[in-house]
């Protein structure tokens, strides 16, 4: 299996907050699901940023694909995000247009072909079973219906990684179970997905590889399932 | 480009009574720079007529021959500073004052009144140095008795010009920073308007350029906008100045022109400033 991602002693230091992460390696291979748990302020978010080039290291090295933070001029930052797909709690969506122009609003911008948005925005909410609410506004969505949307649109430029911070969070039982399933098939066709969450259940029940994160540092890398169930 | 100019316009769709209101301030801003502009273009066309008047009086010796007077008017009219120069007989000198003065008409004789000539000056030799250099060459003529022109009105008159040289440069680059200041206010809170839409921008890979380009021509537009109203405006008011004051000067079309351009071209600046800025503060790696 070949690395998707690699950390190498990675610490993340804020001049006001203090140390983020320290000292951080770990590697995601190629079509994995991963996920990303640990109490609030653990440095979640702050990997998820790291990972996305929104951030840069303190010390040590992120490398995302080819693209790594030592070398990577920030003017070439807009090519690796073109191959990340990034998936936020509260949607982020254009409330003012529709679900299938904010999915295209993602292909205008990096420049695709305008001849052949029409059929990808299509494919795309077919793939998230949003087919029939092309043309509604997000307003008019469930939680679950517009965090499908952002997802569509994350999928957008086909990424080899989707980073997703707790995409969940916001959302019922249901629909997040049907956010899962959806990240599942997403990962069953070659993405690797990174997914911060505070679920435990929700990692138990995948039996997927799950960091723990403690402070900042890496608590534990593992799938044992158990370990999560003394902390429930 | 067209995806942006299309995300610009819409900017205008979307939020109609915001880019109202940024025109509207620019427009103002650039009122009060341009009232303040016409105030200076009509000071120094009125100077531009006092200084119209800054001339040579020649006083000619008595008994000075037709050759002579030739050959002084002809070196005086040679001289870069002169634009024209005009001869004054003791005659003509005579009806003139008594013209100007009935009340004494009958004290003046056409004997004591010298024989004259009147040196107009080119634009750019009307200041005390210039006509002073004028006036000391003239006198060394043997034909000519005595040169006057007022030396201490001269000077004054260009005391009064440098002032208000350097008072409207001052004052105009306080107002063009203040109309700057406020059209980049004006600008980023459209930008924060659409900070969501930056943000997705950004996260999917639009480069800064790309992100910065619909706020650009949003700013230009507005900008050119903003001046095209604040000529309409300075227009009425020159309009009603004009007609229940005083005649006042208006600009050029080509001013008018160049100043929907600097309101376009400010635009620009306060976007380019505005949206940097933005970006900068939300993304480290803008």
């Amino acid at each position: 299996m070949s690395g998707v991602l690699r950390l190498d002693k990675v610490t993340k230091e804020y001049p006001r907050t203090g140390v983020a992460l320290r000292e951080l390696s770990l590697e995601v291979n190629k079509g994995e699901f991963v996920f990303l748990t640990g109490a609030s302020g653990s440095g979640k978010s702050t990997l998820l940023k790291l990972l996305s080039f929104a951030e840069r290291p303190t010390a040590g090295e992120v490398k995302v694909s080819g693209f790594a933070s030592s070398t990577l001029r920030n003017s070439d930052i807009p090519k690796l995000r073109r191959r990340l797909g990034i998936v936020f709690q509260d949607f982020l969506l254009l409330t003012d247009r529709t679900v299938e122009a904010n999915i295209a609003f993602a292909l205008e911008v990096t420049g695709v072909a305008p001849a052949t948005i029409g059929s990808r925005v299509a494919r795309l909410l077919t793939q998230v079973g949003l087919a029939s609410k092309a043309t509604a506004m997000p307003h008019e969505l469930s939680g679950g219906e517009q965090q499908r949307v952002a997802i569509a649109r994350a999928l957008a430029n086909d990424p080899f990684l989707l980073l997703a911070d707790e995409p969940t969070g916001n959302l019922d039982e249901r629909a997040t179970r049907g956010i899962i399933q959806l990240l599942r098939e997403i990962n069953a066709l070659g993405t690797a997905v990174v997914m911060a969450t505070h679920d435990l259940s929700l990692i138990m029940r995948s039996g997927y590889r799950y960091l723990e994160l403690d402070k900042g540092a890496l608590l534990y890398d593992g799938t044992d399932a158990r370990r999560l169930a003394r902390h429930q | 480009m067209r995806l942006a100019l299309r995300e610009a316009l819409l900017a205008f769709q979307r939020a109609p009574l915001l880019s109202a209101l940024g025109v509207t301030t620019i427009a103002f801003s650039l009122f009060a720079f341009g009232l303040f502009g016409l105030v200076a273009l009509n000071i120094r066309d009125a100077l531009r007529a006092v200084e119209d008047r800054v001339e040579l009086r020649v006083f000619l010796n008595e008994g000075t021959g037709e050759e002579a007077l030739r050959t002084v008017m002809g070196d005086i009219s040679a001289f870069p500073e002169v634009r024209d120069v005009g001869y004054v007989s003791p005659d003509s000198a005579l009806s003139r004052s008594r013209e100007e003065l009935a009340e004494f008409a009958d004290v003046f004789d056409a004997s004591v009144l010298p024989a004259s000539l009147e040196v107009r000056l080119n634009e750019n030799y009307r200041d005390p140095v210039a006509v002073q250099s004028l006036a000391d060459r003239i006198a060394t003529y043997e034909s000519v008795d005595d040169v006057r022109f007022g030396q201490e009105w001269v000077a004054k008159l260009y005391r009064v010009r440098t002032i208000a040289v350097f008072a409207g440069t001052g004052l105009g680059i306080v107002f063009a920073l203040v109309a700057i200041m406020i059209i980049g206010s004006t600008i980023r809170i459209a930008v924060l308007a659409r900070a969501r839409e930056i943000e997705i921008m950004r996260l999917v890979g639009a480069t800064n350029g790309f992100v910065r380009l619909p706020f650009l021509i949003e700013g230009a537009f507005k900008g050119a906008l903003g001046g095209v109203l604040a000529a309409l405006m300075m227009w009425t008011t020159h309009l009603i100045v004009s007609r229940s004051l005083f005649e006042t000067s208006f600009f050029t079309p080509g001013q008018l022109a160049l100043g929907a351009l600097a309101g376009a071209l400010l635009g620009f600046v306060g976007s380019l400033l505005s949206v940097g800025r933005h970006l900068r503060a939300v993304w480290k790696d803008a």
